[in-house]
């Protein structure tokens, strides 16, 4: 369309005086969308794309502190996560945000030892966190639509909308959720914050995002990048050449409660393996 | 009719003031709690939910408990709870009001509470337990003030309120049901995963509600000319028996499938309640007081002579109340979530500015009922001696 200044000056006078002002500023849209034409803007060529996101974590990578640290610390720093410490230095296990955590094979597996195995093997440490079901009880019950699931299957969270009611927290069988029982922003370090990543404000309800932040700029996860290399794999189970689908199609792999039909996307490999 | 809740004796005026004096201590507390956030409270990561949705769930319970004197009167024509009924109305509508309040209360955000209604979202129970309550608070209101209206001018009721009257009864079934719903449909809450949850809750309510209105209705007769009769106390008195009864029989039935199953997830929460899990023992004390006065109660009400006898019924009824206020108010609701889904055992205890925003939002509730029960006295007392065919 071509038109000169005189001509549009007078098109968009007469249409601003009839309330079309969008119409003109994007003459090829009905008057009633405003906003961008998909033509104008291009989609991120970096964006990690899939059908259905799903991590594979091998423990038997992890083999120091350190290695767990480094992993739980990556995911906590990059999104903010305050730390909330009792007067002693101890963690505030009322109060704490933990998005991705480490806890005893027996509370990761509740039935699962047998009451002769040795004390370390059920204190056996595993890294636990959201595990992005495809079936969430989550978002069932969410009453404004705050927690729900993307495309790529990806359980994510609106923290704008959270009305702080924790009947999410009621529903989730892992204890993946965690609420904001103060502000947050006192517990986080001034200097260790990631201005990139937003802080919360308290009353809302918070939980691992399987890094869908990152994904959009063409990164792995932040836990996924620091952990021990083949300690946690990422990709797409639904594309058959993927990694993550190569190791639950053909290794030995538990979820957790798998038996609760909530589909879990999080994968134990029993036994680790070469695979990285 | 609203001018008579504002005119009465000092003694009136000072149980006001005395209500209303708890009621802004309990405002205080709740405006800390705004600012700084539910941290006041015991809640946290593990038992997120505590005594204010355990007092909302009872008092659903209270506010359903109305049908069980509308059923008789409205539907079997059973004249005696003609003076009654209205006392179970209006406890029904203080009782929501208090629900609506311990909701707020329990809200992280509460000034986003809107976002239920602009984003509605039916496959919550949260969203139907929104318009169950607001739908049976309003059904009360209307069928209570427009009942009493032409109970003082003389006249019967307008045929227009009777289908509302009729649509009450199931709607005070379906609140109860549907809260019980938030719990019973968790996968992963063993406690709460019980397809008898909601038939328990209707029980418990049928028996605390009417057993309150007893209590209540008794304590009108003493501080006032009118009398909901002894006829309709008794009645009353036998409802809170059959009820009480189906109670203790349904929980019952849940100690008989945890425990003969075994099944570890199913067993831990009455374990933690009733012996101590782990260590921990802080709730069994109070919970072997609900049992115990849960037995004492239901003995007495059995006793057809303990139960004629007022004194006594009384005394069993306050027992029942405070059985049932700390099974369902409290017991039901930390049980559900200890031990964690981790098997974990983190215990909880209600803070003292949580205690006092309870004690604030259950003398609002008084307060409203004080008014109210004062309209309504004031109503009956002036056309005491004239039939009214309804």
């Amino acid at each position: 369309m071509s038109m000169d200044r005189r001509q549009f000056l007078k098109i968009a006078g007469i249409s601003s005086i009839l309330g079309f002002g969008a119409s003109v500023a994007n003459a090829t849209h009905p008057i009633w969308v405003k906003g961008l034409d998909p033509s104008q803007v291009e989609p991120n060529k970096e964006t990690l794309t899939a059908k259905r996101w799903a991590m594979v974590v091998d423990m038997s990578k992890f083999k120091t502190d350190e290695d767990f640290k480094k992993t739980i610390d990556a995911c906590h720093l990059t999104h903010n996560v305050p730390d909330f410490r009792n007067p002693d230095g101890s963690a505030d296990t009322r109060h704490e945000i933990k998005w991705i955590w480490k806890a005893a094979y027996e509370n990761a597996f509740p039935g699962q030892p047998n009451r002769f195995m040795d004390e370390h093997l059920k204190e056996m440490p595993f890294l636990v966190l959201c595990n992005h079901c495809d079936n969430p009880p989550c978002v069932r019950v969410c009453p404004t639509k705050a927690t729900f699931k993307l495309p790529n299957g990806i359980t994510m969270q609106d923290m704008h909308r959270c009305i702080g009611c924790r009947f999410c927290m009621a529903a989730c069988p892992y204890g993946a959720r965690s609420f904001n029982w103060v502000d947050p922003r006192n517990a986080i370090k001034p200097e260790a914050e990631n201005k990139e990543y937003p802080t919360r404000t308290k009353g809302v309800v918070e939980k691992c995002t399987f890094c869908t932040e990152r994904l959009q700029f063409g990164k792995m996860p932040a836990c996924v990048e620091a952990a021990p290399k083949g300690g946690l794999v990422f990709g797409d189970v639904e594309d058959p050449n993927s990694e993550v689908r190569k190791i639950v199609s053909t290794r030995l792999t538990v979820r957790r409660k798998s038996e609760l039909g909530t589909g879990p996307a999080v994968y134990y490999l029993i036994g680790g393996s070469d695979h990285a | 009719m609203l001018e008579k809740a504002f005119e009465g004796s000092k003694k009136y005026w000072a149980w006001i003031f005395f209500l209303g004096a708890l009621a802004l201590i309990g405002i205080y507390y709740y405006l800390q709690q705004f600012m700084y956030g539910l941290g006041i409270t015991g809640l946290g990561r593990d038992v997120s939910w505590g005594l204010y949705i355990g007092q909302f769930t009872f008092l659903v319970g209270v506010a359903a408990s109305a049908v069980m004197l509308v059923i008789p009167y409205y539907l079997h024509d059973y004249k005696t709870f003609s003076k009654i009924v209205i006392l179970g109305e209006f406890l029904a509508i203080s009782a929501v009001t208090m629900c609506i309040l311990f909701i707020m209360a329990d809200m992280g955000q509460p000034m986003r509470v809107m976002n239920v209604v602009l984003h509605p979202t039916p496959n919550s129970v949260m969203f139907w337990d929104f318009i169950v309550l607001s739908g049976y608070l309003a059904l009360n209101l209307l069928i209570g003030w427009v009942t009493l209206g032409s109970d003082r001018k003389g006249v019967p009721p307008p045929k227009w309120i009777k289908p509302f009257i009729i649509v009450s009864v199931p709607w005070a079934f379906s609140i109860h049901t549907v809260t019980a719903f938030l719990y019973a449909g968790l996968p992963g809450r063993h406690f709460w995963l019980s397809a008898i949850m909601a038939a328990r809750f209707l029980a418990s309510a049928f028996a605390g509600g009417p057993a309150l209105l007893i209590i209540l209705s008794m304590i009108v007769r003493k501080i006032s000319k009118f009398d909901p009769g002894k006829e309709a106390i008794q009645a009353v008195g036998k409802i809170v028996a059959y009820a009480m009864f189906a109670n203790v029989f349904f929980l019952g039935l849940e100690f008989f499938t945890a425990f003969y199953s075994s099944i570890p997830g199913h067993t831990d929460s009455f374990k933690y309640l009733y012996v101590g899990l782990d260590g921990h023992h802080e709730l069994v004390p109070i919970m072997w007081t609900s049992s115990v006065f849960a037995v004492i109660s239901l003995v007495m009400l059995i006793i057809p002579a303990a139960r004629k006898n007022e004194g006594s019924l009384v005394l069993a009824c306050i027992m029942l109340f405070i059985s049932l206020w700390i099974d369902k108010g409290f017991g039901l609701i930390i049980g559900g979530l200890v031990p964690n889904p981790l098997e974990q055992v983190r215990t909880y205890w209600p803070t003292m500015p949580e205690t006092w925003i309870t004690i604030g939002v259950w003398s609002i509730g008084f307060l409203i009922l004080s008014m109210l029960y004062k309209i309504a006295i004031s109503v009956r007392e002036q056309t005491a001696g004239v039939e009214i065919e309804h």
